[in-house]
């Protein structure tokens, strides 16, 4: 973005569309609670004084789907639960991302069996995989930063 | 065998003509699936072991006839002693008679074994599937049943299980 | 597969009054996905106006299969997955499975590695017990004692980390003793920890038991009596704050809990508030054993020398023909143990945590089977809740502390 300084006139920013749409949309983003097992035991120390999530505007965890816009998928996703998670994304409304936190939720972990889904990438769509069993509060950050780099590449053409 | 317990022990094993085995100083009394809920009343009237801490099943599964072992742990709060009872069932359609009317805390875990391992228990006020979804075919805890195994995706074999692996996609 | 069963009220015809059928009272859903239910726990509650009249709860959405997935492994590699059965008290599912391999197969762990076994088993429900201050607390509406609580969670899972390697699931206890001696930094670090402690459970203390509207949200409500709670087998802080003082550290002690000293907080009332403070005073008690265990911290081995099942140490491997053959054969097949069944139990932040074990003789164990606390804590959740409002029914079920990890296994 450049400040219009010959004019003296410093109110005036000039930029373009991309850019700025991209920079608000990944200063606040709101995630949806949905952590399930182990992983949310972390993600909840994420958000604690330690760790602080809410540097990134994000201490806000919406329960409602209708009003957010992250989905961390935090935990192994058994077979009853595949059709209520998969249901909520949908619920969700554009634009919408999704982490997959954890080894449980990128592919399965260490449970390779009848009971959990080798991987929420099965039913839903995912964005950044973020491995760890369970990943430390940094590696989730970790995640959430390259998210930002990813949504900040994204183009007019791509967009919903 | 500890002192506290040979009481129940004796009066059950000469009631009910019970096999008694001891292991690392559990005792152990097998009786028939139809004489086990009699057994639990008298044990838990007049030998005071109040808490019903483990009911759970094995299966056993080339040998047909017991295929499962009921295994029942009961507990005395005030004396501190453990009791197990075991009862043996066949394979053709295992039934046994309900424990909920001595200890309520059974409905729960005879819902859970009627899942996992399709044991049916008569007198009992709800059993369905507790554990799997409802429509669930098959009981996933028999040893007949397959773990359910995925293949492990290494470079040599990635793109083959990619093809069939399902992939989630976004709604249009 | 994929579409979501629907129960239909026909299904449940069974469980709810007849009230709701003619319609007279609602049956709603909170769902899976729920902010105030710890977990992914569904409630199907029956309601007159905003009176609970009957609550069913469902559960099943985190099936993990792990006692299965256990019968196809080694003892030693199924050890893994039981951290991941109660992700709050992950070192206590280690130390019951240990227990249990120790029962079956006679090995004896060394003084030194039983002392280090109850300071960390007591870290770890001090860590169990802030986090449920810190939740249960925040379904009150009373924010700033999640935070405070966190930060002394760090400092318990920092020790951790410094043992093992790993925040939680840190399969550090194993059969025969310990993974590893304690590093040198680990007395001191403990050393601190303790002398901190009191100081900030006073802090806690001050922002809740006192204040006039976590008194009007917890007097009163919730409450269970010593008799329905032995019938549906509730054990645990419940169980306590209805007035009998049953712990198993103290019935049926394992790992050396008889020489030290410590109480059993009881209170009579048995409601949320009964429940609160009985937590509280067990942190303080949590740290008064941990500070014994440190002072007489016993110096020698941690893991006892039986060589058909315990792997020998690197060095000796390349000097012995021997070792070089025990831990061949145990990382490739595996220790046999005896033929036989076993039951152990401990004392977990919930109540009464078991591990049923049977051996066929070979590698992999023939059957295990997991007794949880939360199942019995949930199916006992009706007794506790008809009658109250649904804004107490949220606070009914923080106060029980069920893990969903522990339900479902």
């Amino acid at each position: 973005m450049g400040v219009d300084q010959k004019t003296g006139n410093v109110g005036i920013v000039t930029t373009n569309l991309e850019k700025m749409v991209n920079w608000s949309r990944t200063n606040s983003m709101w995630p949806m609670l949905f952590g399930l097992a182990c992983c949310a035991i972390e993600m909840m120390g994420a958000e604690a004084p330690s760790y602080d999530l809410s540097r990134f505007g994000m201490e806000l965890m919406r329960a409602s789907p209708r009003q957010s816009d992250l989905m961390i998928v935090a935990g192994r996703v058994s077979q009853k639960m595949a059709p209520v998670l998969r249901n909520l994304y949908d619920m969700m409304p554009e634009p919408k991302w999704v982490i997959a936190m954890g080894d449980c939720a990128a592919c399965g972990g260490v449970f390779n069996n009848y009971a959990v889904l080798q991987g929420v990438d099965e039913i839903v769509p995912v964005d950044v995989y973020v491995s760890g069993c369970p990943p430390r509060p940094e590696g989730l950050i970790n995640g959430i930063v390259l998210l930002h780099k990813k949504v900040s590449d994204e183009k007019f053409a791509k967009w919903k | 065998m500890n002192d506290l317990l040979s009481p129940a022990v004796n009066t059950l094993q000469s009631m009910f003509n019970a096999q008694v085995a001891e292991f690392r100083d559990e005792v152990t009394l097998t009786f028939t699936p139809d004489q086990v809920v009699p057994a639990a009343k008298i044990l838990r009237d007049q030998f005071g072991f109040d808490v019903l801490a483990v009911e759970t099943a094995v299966d056993y599964c080339p040998q047909t006839t017991p295929r499962f072992h009921m295994v029942y742990i009961f507990y005395s709060s005030t004396l501190h002693i453990y009791l197990n009872f075991r009862a043996g069932l066949p394979a053709e359609n295992p039934t046994i008679s309900t424990l909920e009317t001595v200890y309520p805390n059974a409905n729960w875990r005879e819902r859970e074994l009627w899942d996992l391992m399709g044991i049916k228990f008569e007198g009992h006020s709800d059993l369905r599937r507790i554990l799997m979804p409802p429509n669930w075919e098959g009981h996933p805890l028999r040893k007949d049943y397959p773990l359910g195994y995925e293949e492990v995706q290494y470079t040599f074999n990635f793109e083959d299980i990619d093809l069939r692996k399902p992939k989630g996609v976004r709604l249009p | 597969m994929r579409e979501i069963q629907e129960f239909t009220l026909d299904d449940l015809r069974h469980l709810v009054s007849p009230r709701a059928i003619s319609g007279e009272t609602m049956v709603l859903n909170m769902g899976p996905q729920h902010p105030s239910t710890h977990g992914v726990l569904r409630l199907i509650v029956e309601l007159d106006g905003e009176i609970v009249v009957n609550v069913i709860p469902d559960i099943g959405y985190l099936h993990t299969g792990i006692e299965k997935n256990m019968e196809s492994k080694t003892y030693q590699k199924a050890e893994v997955m039981t951290d991941r059965i109660d992700y709050m008290y992950t070192i206590g599912n280690n130390l019951v499975y240990t227990l249990a391999v120790e029962k079956l197969t006679g090995l004896i762990s060394p003084p030194r590695a039983d002392a280090i076994r109850v300071i960390l088993v007591e870290l770890s429900r001090l860590q169990s017990h802030l986090l449920w201050i810190g939740t249960s607390a925040l379904d009150l509406a009373a924010m700033s004692v999640f935070l405070y609580a966190m930060r002394e969670r760090e400092l318990v899972l920092d020790i951790f980390e410094m043992c093992s390697g790993q925040r939680m699931m840190t399969t550090y206890i194993r059969p025969g003793g310990l993974w590893r001696d304690v590093p040198a930094e680990f007395e001191d670090a403990v050393k601190t920890l303790v002398a901190i402690m009191p100081k900030r459970i006073d802090e806690y203390e001050s922002l809740l038991t006192k204040n006039p509207l976590f008194l009007d949200r917890t007097r009163g409500i919730g409450k269970i009596d010593t008799k329905t709670c032995l019938a549906w087998d509730v054990t645990g802080p419940t169980l306590r704050a209805t007035g009998m003082p049953f712990d198993y550290r103290k019935a049926n002690p394992y790992c050396g809990f008889e020489q030290y000293d410590f109480d059993i907080p009881t209170q009579t009332t048995g409601d949320i508030y009964g429940r609160y403070l009985v937590r509280v005073e067990e942190m303080r008690q949590s740290v008064r054993i941990i500070e014994q265990a440190l002072n007489k911290l016993p110096y020698g081995p941690v893991r006892d020398n039986n060589r058909k099942y315990i792997p020998p140490p690197r060095s000796e491997i390349g000097v012995s023909m021997e070792s070089l053959i025990h831990h061949f054969k145990l990382w490739t097949e595996g220790f046999n143990p005896p033929v036989g069944s076993v039951y152990t139990a401990v004392e977990s932040p919930r109540g009464e945590m078991g591990v049923f074990l049977e051996s066929d003789g070979g590698p992999k164990p023939y059957r295990v089977h997991y007794r949880t606390p939360s199942i019995m804590l949930l199916q006992a959740l009706p007794q506790m809740a008809i009658g109250h409002f649904v804004a107490d029914l949220v606070g009914i079920i923080g106060s029980i502390d069920i893990v969903l990890g522990d339900t479902d296994r």
